[in-house]
């Protein structure tokens, strides 16, 4: 068993606090104090030094340690620079989203914070395109700030003197993706860059940057005012903390769920309702559609980044799939690649090129017209996009598919020999024009 | 400044984006997300505006939208219906929403109702799995949409393009003699 559940939401705040994403409101209950706390009480390099001490990791996907990130940055007097990456895009995944929606001054203040520790006079938040409603939750929140001499000219009556600016994607998974990110928010094509330099040497316009996730950033706020031992408290040595999970597919109570990192699949899926009454589990993937499957024999696992990679899998962005019996694996795996064809950039050849072949052969054995040859052409192809694309997309668009052939290769097999889906799962039947 | 004679908002928008993002050539997609709320696409004299008012080629403008699927450059419909297709989405009935939408609108995905009003895309995962099977009209979320309600994606009112002109009748089909 896990972490017992935290008796109230430190980043979902929303929740307990109706009209939190008003300043007044946020205001009333604590906000604000941990920033007033960190400009007056701390010097930069002790908010480091805190984040560090805490083992915060990066809650976009790759998990990386946050305050080793912000301590890679040149002590050369440059200007740094803070981007919040907010395309949340990983299919699965609607944390960000709901996070920005309802609690917006808590990433505001986590990213003044943030920028005070890194010295950084100006932040960009770059937000998903399609999020409409959180980019003017968002902005409304800013105009608040700005009026209350929260941002601006000497923050909170300090010298710290702060801009922020908010940036819209425009319908593009690939910037979610640190440089095309970047990219994008220099007003280009979202395609990826070389690395190194790394964006801490040379990213927005060329400057010292560090890009966290929107839910990395706003852990710091707590974090501040209750210290890193208190953050320990959940989760395990390597992975201390809370994580919004969010949980969806055949379970009853679809939805974000904050969570302690050493709960395990089940217990998440139990948070979440369970699966849908009468069926049971037949696969989960838990860090979004870029991460390996897991079948249900393994709902045991804890939820922490280094049990997921032991299980074979990832945390990634906590985008937990739940897919009961009733689920066809090749149409589940051939609409994910799909996904990743549609979003590839084109930048590099097998990215590009191997992601069409994927969803080619995938459609074809969905279809029941597959060869047994086919099997072992997928594993081939996704054996030369693995670890040979330019950037993390390529190996993203393969983890799926091959944890399927793995762990249901029967069911693959069964769409060749019996030239259908054995569950019956019927193709889309579209407007022919 | 320009010497052509835009709009007297496109160039307020454009000094604007300049203003709050004067760097390499950040004003673009500011500036673009602008007119594309007013006008439901980019018609093709936007984007010769963005090249001119933010001094740019209109190479590069033309290399930017054409990567990103919110930036449109063909006539697109008043209300714009976008389904999400993705994993969670399809599980929970996604791929008969759609079907419906079709067959009602008699339209495919990716295509514009002869009048012009609606426009039906298919949506990589919104990031509202919680609402699966979940839509977008106009950016403005909803769901869960079940497949046998999609109604609701037609009628719920949501904000519409001051600026959008419907298209011009559509000619009479051309009739060849081939024999």
């Amino acid at each position: 068993m896990g972490s017992p559940r935290p008796d109230r939401h430190y980043l979902l705040r929303q929740r307990d606090v109706s009209g939190i994403h008003q300043l007044a409101v946020y205001r009333e209950h604590g906000g604000y104090q941990a920033l007033q706390q960190a400009l007056e009480a701390n010097q930069p390099d002790q908010l480091v030094e805190l984040t560090k001490a805490s083992g915060l990791r990066g809650r976009g996907g790759a998990g990386f340690p946050t305050g080793m990130k912000w301590s890679f940055l040149p002590k050369d007097g440059r200007a740094r620079v803070l981007v919040v990456n907010a395309d949340e895009g990983e299919p699965g995944t609607f944390k960000d989203r709901e996070l920005m929606e309802g609690n917006p001054h808590q990433l505001i203040e986590g990213m003044i914070i943030t920028c005070f520790a890194i010295g950084a006079p100006e932040s960009y938040v770059y937000i998903r395109g399609e999020f409409l409603h959180g980019y003017e939750r968002l902005t409304a929140a800013i105009r608040e700030a700005e009026e209350a001499g929260i941002l601006g000219e000497r923050v909170m009556g300090t010298d710290f003197s702060h801009r922020m600016f908010v940036y819209r994607g425009a319908g593009a998974y690939i910037c979610g993706e640190e440089t095309a990110l970047l990219e994008s928010l220099e007003g280009k094509r979202g395609n990826p860059r070389s690395k190194p330099p790394f964006p801490a040497v040379a990213g927005l316009y060329g400057r010292p940057t560090v890009v966290n996730n929107v839910e990395t950033i706003m852990n710091l706020p707590p974090l501040v005012l209750e210290g890193a031992d208190w953050y320990r408290q959940w989760g395990t040595e390597k992975s201390p903390g809370l994580k919004v999970m969010s949980v969806s597919g055949h379970v009853n109570r679809p939805g974000n769920y904050e969570v302690p990192l050493d709960w395990t699949l089940a217990e998440l899926i139990e948070a979440a309702g369970g699966v849908r009454t009468g069926h049971q589990v037949k696969a989960v993937i838990p860090g979004g559609s870029s991460m390996p499957c897991m079948p249900a024999s393994q709902l045991d696992t804890p939820i922490d980044y280094e049990s997921l990679v032991q299980a074979g899998s990832m945390l990634g962005s906590g985008g937990c799939i739940v897919m009961d019996e009733t689920t066809c694996m090749v149409r589940a795996v051939a609409r994910v690649v799909r996904f990743y064809r549609n979003e590839s950039c084109g930048k590099c050849t097998p990215c590009r090129e191997g992601t069409f072949w994927l969803t080619d052969i995938l459609d074809r054995l969905e279809r029941g017209d597959g060869e047994m040859s086919d099997l072992d052409t997928l594993l081939d192809v996704s054996d030369n996009i693995n670890g040979k694309a330019f950037c993390a997309l390529g190996d993203a668009a393969v983890g799926f598919l091959v944890s399927a052939l793995k762990h249901f290769r029967e069911e693959f097999v069964e769409h060749i020999t019996g030239q259908r889906c054995p569950l019956g799962a019927r193709q889309y039947d579209t407007v022919n024009h | 400044m320009s010497e052509r004679n835009w709009p007297a908002e496109w160039q307020e928008w454009a000094e604007a984006s300049r203003a709050t993002f004067p760097n390499a050539q950040s004003s673009l997609m500011p500036f673009l997300h602008r007119v594309r709320s007013q006008r439901g696409w980019l018609p093709p004299e936007a984007l010769d505006a963005a090249a001119d008012l933010l001094g740019m080629t209109r190479q590069h403008v033309n290399s930017v939208v054409s990567f990103y699927t919110l930036f449109r450059s063909e006539p697109t419909g008043r209300r714009t219906i976008h389904v999400c297709l993705g994993l969670s989405c399809m599980m929970a009935g996604a791929d008969t929403l759609m079907e419906n939408l079709e067959h009602h609108l008699g339209i495919a995905e990716g295509q514009t109702t002869r009048d012009g009003a609606v426009t039906l895309l298919e949506a990589e995962c919104l990031a509202a799995c919680d609402l699966a099977p979940a839509a977008q009209v106009n950016l403005v979320y909803r769901g869960p949409v079940a497949p046998e309600a999609f109604r609701e994606l037609l009628e719920m009112p949501v904000p519409e393009p001051e600026g959008w002109v419907p298209p011009s009748a559509p000619e009479a089909p051309e009739v060849t003699n081939h024999g």
